[in-house]
This record gives structure tokens, C-alpha cells and sequence, in this order.
């Protein structure tokens, strides 16, 4: 009896790792460990005619990399592009699925049709959207112009194509995040919203102090999320424009990303330690970026902490003339 | 306080109201037209483009490039296909696709169910530690690791076979979270326990027990794992060269030319996407409720 205890125990310990191993090992190889190994190929002169041959140069990439007019630029129109598609996506997904939350007839119907762009692939989203954006004969243009507007040019206008870009990422990506948001809005208590409404609260007001609140956890899981993806968008601006033109993203380089030129000097310019650099550069910046973000969120959540003690100090002060709503806060 | 009219008679009655008014809370508010209304204008927004397609990929590109573009299909689709299959080996990167796809499906589900039993019922040390180092891998932007990727792609002869879109594939973290959240729920510990008290192996339990009652679970898994893989495009552009392609990068060829025929680009497009987007519609009730139920909540 002993003995088989024994056996079955250690089997179950270990067993536990044996089919976790899969995992593991696939992602190490295929996944963490090209990453990690990205930061030594950055201190050679690899070249794609022999990828694993370069010999080591030290810091020559960076302080190369740092005094590279192109690099900033990839750098600023990653950042500008990151706030474009992110910000105004998330806020979309927010409202869709307070929308979504209703109790709706043909619910399945809106769920499906608010997701099918998440089922498009980039490139087809890329490519339709670079014809409805086309300066002379696109229907976007052609809707303008018909209101007695100005047609705006959404190929090499700076802004005017980076908003194009992001529009195409939020198309895509709204729907996902709204069905996330609505999947934790269905886990909300619906006595929150009940006493709420007994308190005289608008629904407006019930959103920002009860809805956002409550789903704070799957907001700050999107924002990490679209964070890292929008730190390496890379198909939409190579094929924005598409032709020759696509790695330098625009003719002016106006939306060039650091993924993008990354690929440019990796692929284009046989240059993979260079590239390399850009990567690994990229990955830090990613860090250095959440990392910040954990920050704030800490911040933010040891502020409204503190609000609470003070608002609960406050409560017990007025207990001596007790009112039920005030009670009921703290 | 005597009772009007109206107001509930008997004390079942009144139950009866109460329930109806919990459940009402429960369900959500009702939707009103204004709610209807700004839904058709999102949704109007979000088919708008793919309906676009079928309008591109069936006119000519004369058609096409003039100040007022139509909005309605035309009857150039068979010879916009034809066009599009001499710019890009189309039927060869639609068969890529399906096998590559297919593949990663399988391994990835195969990878996420086991590493979701160990996570949920193996009760393996530091169980927590372990789940949040497979969430952390999320937060690892795989494509930056491409370059030393190819280096050893190209080191084991595998640059332009599909083969190299699979390998770094195989796994999902999303896919693991889903599948220990779906065990956790669907296998209760007692029917793990009464298989151990009657002699079976861990690995018998796994084909016998755990895998039956995953399917459904693994199934939803596999149709998002099949649909992220079809349309991956970042390694399998630098991966894969033309003459051998998947779909995403005979779709980039087509785009690659100096004259940019739009109605041949989109009738690519149109038969390199609509099979997963008519799939995506056709599958959708378990599709979303997969993508809600494997939300962090």
C-alpha cells in the first residue's frame, strides 16, 4: 500500500511536468529563445547571404542605430501610430459593448456581424482599405467631396495616412475587445446598477462608476495587448501603399514603423545584425513601456485606495447623523 | 394601506413580479431604438469592407478607377480570377494554407489541452507560478525574434517550406489559459479520482477521460488557432519565397506589381478569404461564446 502511494505520488508530480513539457519546450525553442539570441546576432555583422556567420562587432549596431535619422523616425511613428489605433480602439470597444450588454433581439446576429472584421486577414483589411482611401477614386474621398468637402490626400499626407493606418487596426480589432469587455460586463452584479439607479444615478454616470470600475482587470489586459501589437505593426504599412514602396512605409517615410524597418534593413539591405539591433532595441522598449504602465496602474490603484479610506473617515465622521445612501458607499 | 388595483393580489403574485423583475435585471436592460440604431451603424461599418470586396473583385479595374466607383457587384469575377491565378500560384497557396493551418490547429490544441490537464488537475507544485509564466508568454512579442528564427530556418534547410510556418506555431498561450479554464470547469476532480481508484494511468485518464470531455472546448480552440494561422503574414513572408507561398503571401504578390490592378488584387482576395470568413459567419455562435468564455474576467 505504501509503496503504491509512493508510486502514484511521484508519478502525479512529475507527470504534471511531462505534460506541461510541450509547451514548454516549443515556446523556448521557437519563441523566447530567438528572442533572447536576437541580442547577441545584434553584436555581429550577420548578413542574409550568411545568416550565421557574422562576426562580432560589439556596440557598432546601436551607437550606428542611435545616430540614425530613420530609427527616430520608425520610433516616432510607432508611438504616434500605437496612440492612434489603441486609444480610439479601446474607446469603441468600450462603448460597443455597453451597447452589446442590452438585452437584445438577434443577439447572436450582433455579436457575429461586430466581430467578422477579427476574421479578415491583415493583409485583405490592408489592401481594401488602401482602395477605399485612394486619392482620386476612392469612396471615401468621393463621400467627401460629395458632402462639399475637401478631398484629403491619405497617401503621403503625414497625418492624414497615419489616421488611415490606425483606422484599419481599429476596424479589425474592435469587435475582439468589445466581445472581452462584454464577456467581464456580464460578470457585474446587477444590484450595483439597481442601487445606483435607486441613488438618482444617469446611465452615463453608472458606466464611468460602475461598468469601467468593475472591468478595470480586462482593460488593463487589452491595453497590454494592443500595446505590443501596436509596438510591432508592420503589415499595414508595408502594404498600404503597397509596390516598391511598401518597406519605407510612404514615399516620405511618413509611416514607416520600427518593425517595418527593421524588415527594410534585415531583408532589403541584407543587413541582419543592423536588424537585429532594431529588434532588440524594440523588445526593451516594450518592457520599459508595460513596465510603466504597471506603474501607473499601481499609482492609480493606491490612489483611489486612499480616496476610499478618506471617504470611509469621512462617513464615520457624519455616522452621528447616519443617512442610508452614505451608509450603503462606505 | 389597503390594496389598489393593479397591484399584485396574492403573495404568489407579487413573487411571481419580484422574480420576473430579477431576472429582467439579471438578463440586462432592455435595448430601446436608439441602442438598435447605433448597433446597425457599427455593424454597417464593420461589413462595409468585406462586402466591398465582392464589388472590387467583380468589376474591371476600369470600372473601378473613376470619380464615382460603383457599389454594387458587377460580372468580372471569373476573368478577375483568372488574372489574379497568372500573377500568383493561387491553387497552391490555398492547398498550403489548408495543410499548414490544419497542422498548427492540431499541434497547438494538442500542446494547450495537455499543459490545461497538468494546470488543472495534475495538482502540480507552484500551480499558480506556472499559469502565470504561460499568461506572461502573451506579453512576448514572437515576431521580434524572426531573424535568429531564420537563421535557424535556414540552418535546417528549411527556409521556403511550409514546414517553417508550422514549428514556431505549435503553441498558444491563449490556448493553454483556455483550455485549463474550460477543464477546470467541465471535469470534476472526482472523476479524475474514481479513475485513479480503479487503476488507471495518468496517461490512459488523458486519452479516455480528458480528452472526450475537452472536445468541445478543444474544438472552438482549434477553429481560432486554424483562423490566426491562415491569416499570419509576418513570418511567413520572410519565410516562405513566392513560388512556394500560403495564402497571405500570394496575396502580398499580387499587390507587389507597378500597375495595381485593384479588381484582380481583390479577386484574389476574395477566394484567399471568404472560405474563413463564410466559416467564421457559419461557426459563429461557438466562436463567440468562446472567445467570452475564454476572456479574463
Amino acid at each position: 500500500m505504501l509503496l503504491h502511494q509512493n508510486r502514484k505520488g511521484l508519478s502525479t508530480a512529475r507527470q504534471g511536468y511531462l505534460y506541461l513539457a510541450p509547451f514548454v519546450l516549443l515556446f523556448f525553442a521557437f519563441g523566447l529563445f530567438p528572442l533572447i539570441y536576437s541580442a547577441v546576432i545584434s553584436l555581429s555583422d550577420a548578413r542574409l547571404q550568411n545568416p550565421s556567420g557574422g562576426e562580432f562587432v560589439g556596440l557598432e549596431n546601436y551607437t550606428a542605430l542611435f545616430a540614425d535619422q530613420f530609427f527616430w523616425n520608425a520610433l516616432k511613428n510607432t508611438v504616434t501610430l500605437g496612440f492612434m489605433a489603441i486609444g480610439p480602439q479601446l474607446v469603441i470597444a468600450l462603448v460597443v459593448a455597453n451597447l452589446l450588454n442590452y438585452r437584445l433581439k438577434g443577439q447572436l446576429f450582433w455579436r457575429i456581424a461586430i466581430i467578422v472584421p477579427y476574421a479578415t486577414s491583415v493583409a485583405a483589411a490592408t489592401l481594401i482599405f488602401s482602395q477605399l482611401y485612394s486619392e482620386n477614386f476612392g469612396l471615401v474621398n468621393g463621400f467627401l467631396t460629395t458632402l462639399g468637402l475637401p478631398a484629403v490626400n491619405w497617401q503621403s499626407g503625414t497625418f492624414a495616412s497615419q489616421v488611415a493606418i490606425a483606422s484599419i487596426v481599429t476596424w479589425r480589432w474592435v469587435g475582439y475587445n468589445a466581445l472581452l469587455y462584454l464577456a467581464a460586463m456580464q460578470a457585474i452584479s446587477p444590484e450595483q446598477y439597481e442601487a445606483a439607479e435607486l441613488d438618482g444615478a444617469s446611465k452615463f454616470r453608472q458606466f464611468l462608476s460602475i461598468t469601467i470600475p468593475e472591468i478595470r482587470g480586462t482593460i488593463v489586459f487589452t491595453v497590454i495587448l494592443s500595446t505590443i501589437g501596436g509596438m510591432q505593426l508592420f503589415i499595414e504599412p508595408l502594404l498600404y501603399e503597397g509596390g516598391p514602396t511598401g518597406m519605407s512605409g510612404g514615399l516620405s517615410r511618413q509611416y514607416q514603423t520600427l518593425a517595418l524597418y527593421m524588415y527594410q534593413q534585415g531583408w532589403a539591405n541584407n543587413r541582419l545584425g543592423y536588424g537585429s539591433a532594431i529588434a532588440f532595441t524594440t523588445l526593451v522598449l516594450i518592457l520599459v513601456v508595460l513596465a510603466a504602465g504597471f506603474l501607473l496602474v499601481r499609482l492609480g490603484r493606491a490612489l483611489s485606495d486612499a480616496n476610499i479610506r478618506r471617504a470611509r473617515t469621512q462617513a464615520s465622521l457624519v455616522a452621528s447623523h447616519p443617512e442610508p445612501a452614505r451608509m450603503e458607499l462606505a | 394601506m389597503t390594496i389598489t388595483t393593479g397591484a399584485p393580489a396574492t403573495a404568489t403574485d407579487a413573487q411571481a413580479v419580484a422574480a420576473k423583475r430579477r431576472r429582467r435585471l439579471a438578463s440586462g436592460r432592455d435595448a430601446g431604438p436608439l441602442v438598435y440604431l447605433s448597433l446597425s451603424v457599427i455593424v454597417l461599418v464593420s461589413i462595409f469592407p468585406l462586402y466591398y470586396i465582392l464589388v472590387t473583385a467583380t468589376r474591371t479595374n476600369a470600372e473601378m478607377n473613376t470619380r464615382n466607383p460603383p457599389l454594387t457587384p458587377g460580372s468580372n469575377l471569373i476573368g478577375n480570377i483568372a488574372s489574379a491565378m497568372e500573377q500568383a500560384n493561387i491553387p497552391l497557396a490555398l492547398f498550403n494554407s489548408a495543410w499548414v493551418s490544419a497542422l498548427v490547429a492540431l499541434g497547438a490544441v494538442l500542446t494547450s489541452t495537455m499543459a490545461g490537464f497538468a494546470l488543472s488537475h495534475l495538482g502540480m507544485k507552484h500551480e499558480g507560478t506556472w499559469l502565470g509564466a504561460v499568461m506572461g508568454t502573451m506579453m512576448v512579442p514572437l515576431q521580434l525574434g524572426v531573424i535568429p528564427l531564420f537563421i535557424f530556418m535556414a540552418a535546417v534547410n528549411l527556409v521556403g517550406n511550409p514546414m517553417s510556418v508550422v514549428l514556431p506555431y505549435l503553441t498558444a498561450a491563449f490556448g493553454v489559459f483556455f483550455m485549463r479554464q474550460y477543464l477546470a470547469q467541465a471535469m470534476p476532480k472526482s472523476l479524475l479520482e474514481a479513475a485513479r481508484v480503479d487503476g488507471a494511468s495518468t496517461r490512459r485518464i488523458f486519452w479516455r477521460i480528458v480528452l472526450p470531455i475537452a472536445s468541445p472546448g478543444m474544438a472552438v480552440l482549434a477553429m481560432l488557432t486554424f483562423m490566426q494561422a491562415w491569416n499570419e503574414f509576418f513570418w511567413p513572408i520572410i519565410a516562405l519565397n513566392p513560388s512556394n507561398p500560403t495564402v497571405q503571401v500570394a496575396i502580398s504578390q499580387l499587390g507587389q506589381g507597378y500597375v495595381h490592378d485593384q479588381s484582380v488584387i481583390m479577386a484574389g482576395i476574395f477566394v484567399c478569404t471568404m472560405p474563413v470568413i463564410i466559416a467564421f459567419i457559419l461557426l459563429g455562435k461557438r466562436i463567440t461564446s468562446g472567445i467570452v468564455e475564454g476572456a479574463v474576467k
